[in-house]
């Protein structure tokens, strides 16, 4: 269907030379005058104390993972929402079993402290 | 020759390129004077007049901003990894402007006996593909945070994608809900079935269509939006006071700039997309006769207003540039009243003054609110928004059974 898609690719392609074009450019014009000072992660002046490719809390791996899982079952009800009309009561019973398994779910999450950020 | 031209105009790939080009166009620019708009209503709000330096009112000022960051040093620090370095600004760049391609502006138009969409492409799948798209957007923030090496763009980074994928969970339900009413998930289908009055006056937009008024998701979706944005009071991923700038820290230069420009991009896209779902997209709120004459009669007051302040004048340059303005502000408002024009200007004028005013809401929060605390935050988007949004797609399905 290259009516529906062309244009978008066509679209893409100048969304991506865009940046691409203004980062080239701004070498062309800009002045370089780099030192070691200049060039140290910034920490406020102070010497950088630590690698920063340390550890960081296991909560934003448990919302990754969250998010995953609650995610793909949104996009699930896409389908269900746009036919909605001409299901009817079927509809309405369909997405209850649906939400009802959502919703243990969460509850169980919810109950095990995995949305809890303190 | 006419119709030679005509048909070469009419051609598929040749109105695909001229359309291309205005959208394009007429993105960045309003991109660059968002800016521009932004930095003035905060300084009214906060009793100060802004820009005003370069150009009458400081209108100049995005292109001396331009001019700036284009020429100033491009730092890029030893300790990055330069590939990911580079390539995070314009995967967030990319991402954003992509999501502009399906956003329909306007209904089928006819110029010159040809017949077309003011709409880049209308996709079946439209808003699946701007979920796809903002989907892909935490990557630009986060490739950023983590390729920088530095451990404020670190937590900027992380902070960030936890946050969006966090609220993309109750925005994908509240879109849910007016595509129950709608049916469809092409842009433009949903717009037109907002299309006509209920009782002769009630514009029949998602917001206020029976049976079930789509207001809560229309403010659950936009609190999501300020979220998905990185907007105050959501802006905790570059929150100045503990994380210097968060995920942009090391970025100088037009790299910097980039990012700003995806979130402005961003912004329009949230506003857009909320316009057409829940307010109706291009049709007018009241019926026909009396909406063809309001942008002539909004137009007229604004130029009658900036000629009266022209006459009186609180500073220097007002005497020449106010009257200025109000003059090509009457000239628009003249140019409502061409009934060649009028199926093309109507619709655009109503669309963008929702896009607008959604803008506007957006910096005035801005202006007005303070941040929130990363638990909070992350607290209110799992144990608030996920199970009203839940709940409140199952109350609109039972309505609909019920009622319809």
């Amino acid at each position: 269907m290259p009516e529906g898609y062309l244009p978008i690719f066509v679209f893409m392609v100048v969304a991506l030379l865009f940046p691409v074009v203004a980062i080239v450019a701004a070498k062309l014009v800009r002045p370089s005058s780099p030192f070691a000072t200049k060039l140290e992660a910034y920490e406020c002046g102070i010497k950088a104390a630590s690698s920063s490719r340390g550890r960081y809390t296991v909560r934003f791996y448990i919302v990754a993972i969250l998010f995953v899982i609650f995610d793909v079952e949104t996009i699930f009800l896409y389908p269900w929402a746009v036919r909605y009309q001409s299901l009817g009561w079927f509809g309405v019973a369909e997405v209850t079993v649906f939400l009802v398994i959502l919703v243990v779910g969460y509850v169980w999450a919810y109950k095990k402290g995995a949305l809890q950020w303190v | 020759m006419n119709v030679d031209l005509i048909s070469i105009l009419g051609n598929f790939y040749v109105l695909t390129l001229i359309k291309l080009g205005l959208v394009a166009g007429v993105l960045l620019t309003a991109l660059a004077y968002l800016q521009w708009i932004e930095r003035k209503v905060i300084a009214h709000i906060q009793l100060r007049v802004g820009p005003t330096r370069v150009g009458p009112h400081g209108l100049l000022q995005p292109l001396a901003d331009t001019i700036k960051l284009l020429t100033k040093e491009d730092l890029m620090p030893s300790h990055v990894n330069k590939f990911f370095y580079v390539l995070a600004p314009m995967v967030a760049v990319f991402f954003a402007l992509s999501a502009i391609a399906v956003i329909p502006f306007g209904p089928k138009i006819n110029v010159f006996g040809i017949e077309t969409y003011m709409q880049l492409s209308d996709l079946n799948i439209g808003i699946l593909f701007l979920l796809a798209l903002s989907g892909m957007g935490v990557y630009g923030i986060a490739l950023a945070g983590w390729s920088s090496n530095n451990k404020y763009s670190l937590i900027g980074g992380l902070r960030s994608s936890a946050q969006m994928i966090s609220y993309e969970l109750p925005m994908a339900l509240a879109i849910a809900s007016p595509l129950l009413l709608a049916g469809s998930l092409s842009l433009r289908e949903i717009a037109e079935s907002q299309a006509g009055f209920m009782l002769g006056f009630i514009p029949r937009w998602s917001i206020f269509q029976m049976p079930a008024p789509q207001l809560m998701a229309f403010v659950l979706f936009m609190i999501a939006g300020f979220a998905e944005t990185n907007r105050i009071p959501f802006d905790l991923p570059e929150a100045e006071n503990e994380l210097v700038a968060g995920f942009h820290t090391e970025y100088s230069s037009m790299k910097f700039a980039s990012f700003f420009m995806a979130e402005y991009a961003n912004m329009v896209t949230i506003c857009c997309l909320a316009t057409l779902l829940f307010l109706g997209g291009w049709y007018p709120i009241v019926p026909s006769p009396v909406a063809d004459y309001i942008p002539t009669l909004v137009h007229l007051a604004g130029g009658g207003m900036l000629i009266f302040h022209g006459l009186q004048p609180a500073r220097k340059w007002d005497k020449y540039t106010m009257p200025v303005f109000g003059v090509a502000f009457l000239a628009v408002g003249l140019l409502f009243l061409v009934p060649f024009l009028q199926p093309i200007l109507l619709p655009l004028f109503w669309f963008i003054s929702k896009v607008g005013i959604l803008l506007f809401l957006f910096i005035w929060v801005r202006a007005t609110l303070p941040r929130f605390r990363y638990d909070q935050l992350m607290h209110f988007a799992w144990a608030f928004m996920f199970p009203v949004s839940v709940v409140h797609l199952f109350v609109t399905a039972f309505l609909v059974a019920l009622l319809k």
